[in-house]
């Protein structure tokens, strides 16, 4: 599938600009392209190195498991597979809770590092395991409580009422992680009976 | 409201370090050390997910750049012309899951020419509150771990970011409309 979309987008563009003239433009693109993808990860190294930094701390302080403790009976239902007191579930509920609170910054170094205890938990594979798979559909769900950027924004531009869109965007984004856990279900079980259709 | 909002985001940060801090100071936690401790995968972390970045924002940039994007969006409109839904918010919808600053500078566009108390504006400023960018988070987040197949994350992924945007258009329709 990703390989589909990443050679989908390179060929359409390319070929698009052949009829359309922009050759120009993509050739250009491709250097600021990858020019702005090294500048976006050499940002992140100042918000990972700071944020994994202070984890370490709430790690080894028991905050983290409070956390997780408090917040563990609704994360085994959704992530059935992580054992209760395993330090995944905690880095996966901070997460979430991050994102809830708008600090993606503080939010990327945590789903991190879920990812890796997760990984680790799937015998080092390549490939995603169930649980990577949903956590990652919650993280791209986007589940906000204050849209804090969006506010800005519309501040900036002379907006009566910049929070009445924090209303709107909560149940669009609770219908979305809604929609993102059925759909998960749904592929996990178009797996489980491909596996069952080629073992028996 | 705005204020109580801005006061919040402005103290939330700080008042978490004061928490972790404290609680770790608290049960003798050499704070100091393990900070450093911690903080030194964040290098390597970083430069790990450069490859999978790169790799997805040439492809992006190429897409949008040869026109090809703005094809798309004009194959899609009309089709949302049937419901009543605005053309103006389709590139927004096509480019949310796609880039993030992408989406931020639409969005910012949008709100500009359109002001942010019109209809559109307040539809996309919840499409660009209720969803995050699918692309991203997976590649950073994969990337970082060295998972480089994708598996069904990013049919889950995208799949659930067209539900997202259904449902701002018809939660704002109903509540602004």
């Amino acid at each position: 599938m990703i390989n589909v979309i990443w050679a989908g987008l390179l060929i359409t563009g390319i070929l698009y600009a052949a009829i359309n003239g922009t050759m120009d433009q993509v050739n250009e693109a491709i250097f600021t392209g990858a020019e702005q993808a090294v500048t976006l990860c050499l940002g992140l190294i100042s918000i990972l190195v700071f944020w994994l930094g202070i984890m370490k701390i709430a790690e080894r302080g028991g905050l983290l498991a409070l956390i997780r403790k408090a917040l563990s009976p609704l994360a085994a239902k959704l992530y059935p597979e992580v054992p209760r007191d395993h330090p995944a579930l905690g880095y996966m509920i901070s997460n979430m809770s991050a994102n809830m609170l708008g600090l993606g910054n503080a939010a990327t170094p945590l789903g991190i590092k879920a990812m890796e205890e997760l990984k680790k938990l799937n015998g080092n594979k390549d490939e995603p395991s169930r649980t990577m798979i949903t956590f990652l559909a919650m993280n791209t769900a986007g589940l906000t409580l204050v849209p804090t950027t969006v506010i800005a924004i519309r501040m900036n531009y002379g907006s009566v009422n910049p929070g009445e869109i924090i209303g709107t965007t909560l149940i669009a984004t609770a219908l979305s992680a809604c929609a993102a856990i059925m759909i998960d279900r749904f592929f996990y079980h178009l797996r489980r009976r491909k596996e069952r259709r080629t073992n028996g | 409201m705005v204020e109580v909002v801005n006061l919040i985001s402005v103290w939330l940060i700080p008042v978490m370090l004061l928490l972790i801090i404290s609680t770790a100071v608290f049960r003798k936690v050499p704070v100091y050390e393990t900070f450093v401790d911690g903080a030194k995968e964040g290098f390597g972390l970083a430069v790990s997910i450069i490859p999978y970045l790169t790799a997805m924002m040439v492809a992006i940039a190429v897409f949008r750049a040869s026109g090809a994007m703005e094809a798309l969006i004009g194959l899609i409109q009309p089709l949302l012309a049937i419901w009543n839904v605005p053309g103006e918010i389709v590139p927004l919808a096509v480019m949310r899951p796609l880039s993030g600053t992408g989406a931020l500078g639409l969005t910012s566009d949008i709100i500009q020419t359109h002001g942010p108390d019109s209809f559109i504006g307040r539809l996309v400023s919840t499409m660009q509150g209720s969803t995050d960018t699918t692309l991203y988070v997976l590649t950073v987040y994969f990337g970082a771990v060295g998972i480089k197949k994708a598996g069904d994350a990013l049919k889950v992924g995208l799949l659930a970011d067209l539900c997202g945007i259904i449902a701002a258009i018809v939660i704002v329709m109903i509540v602004f409309g």
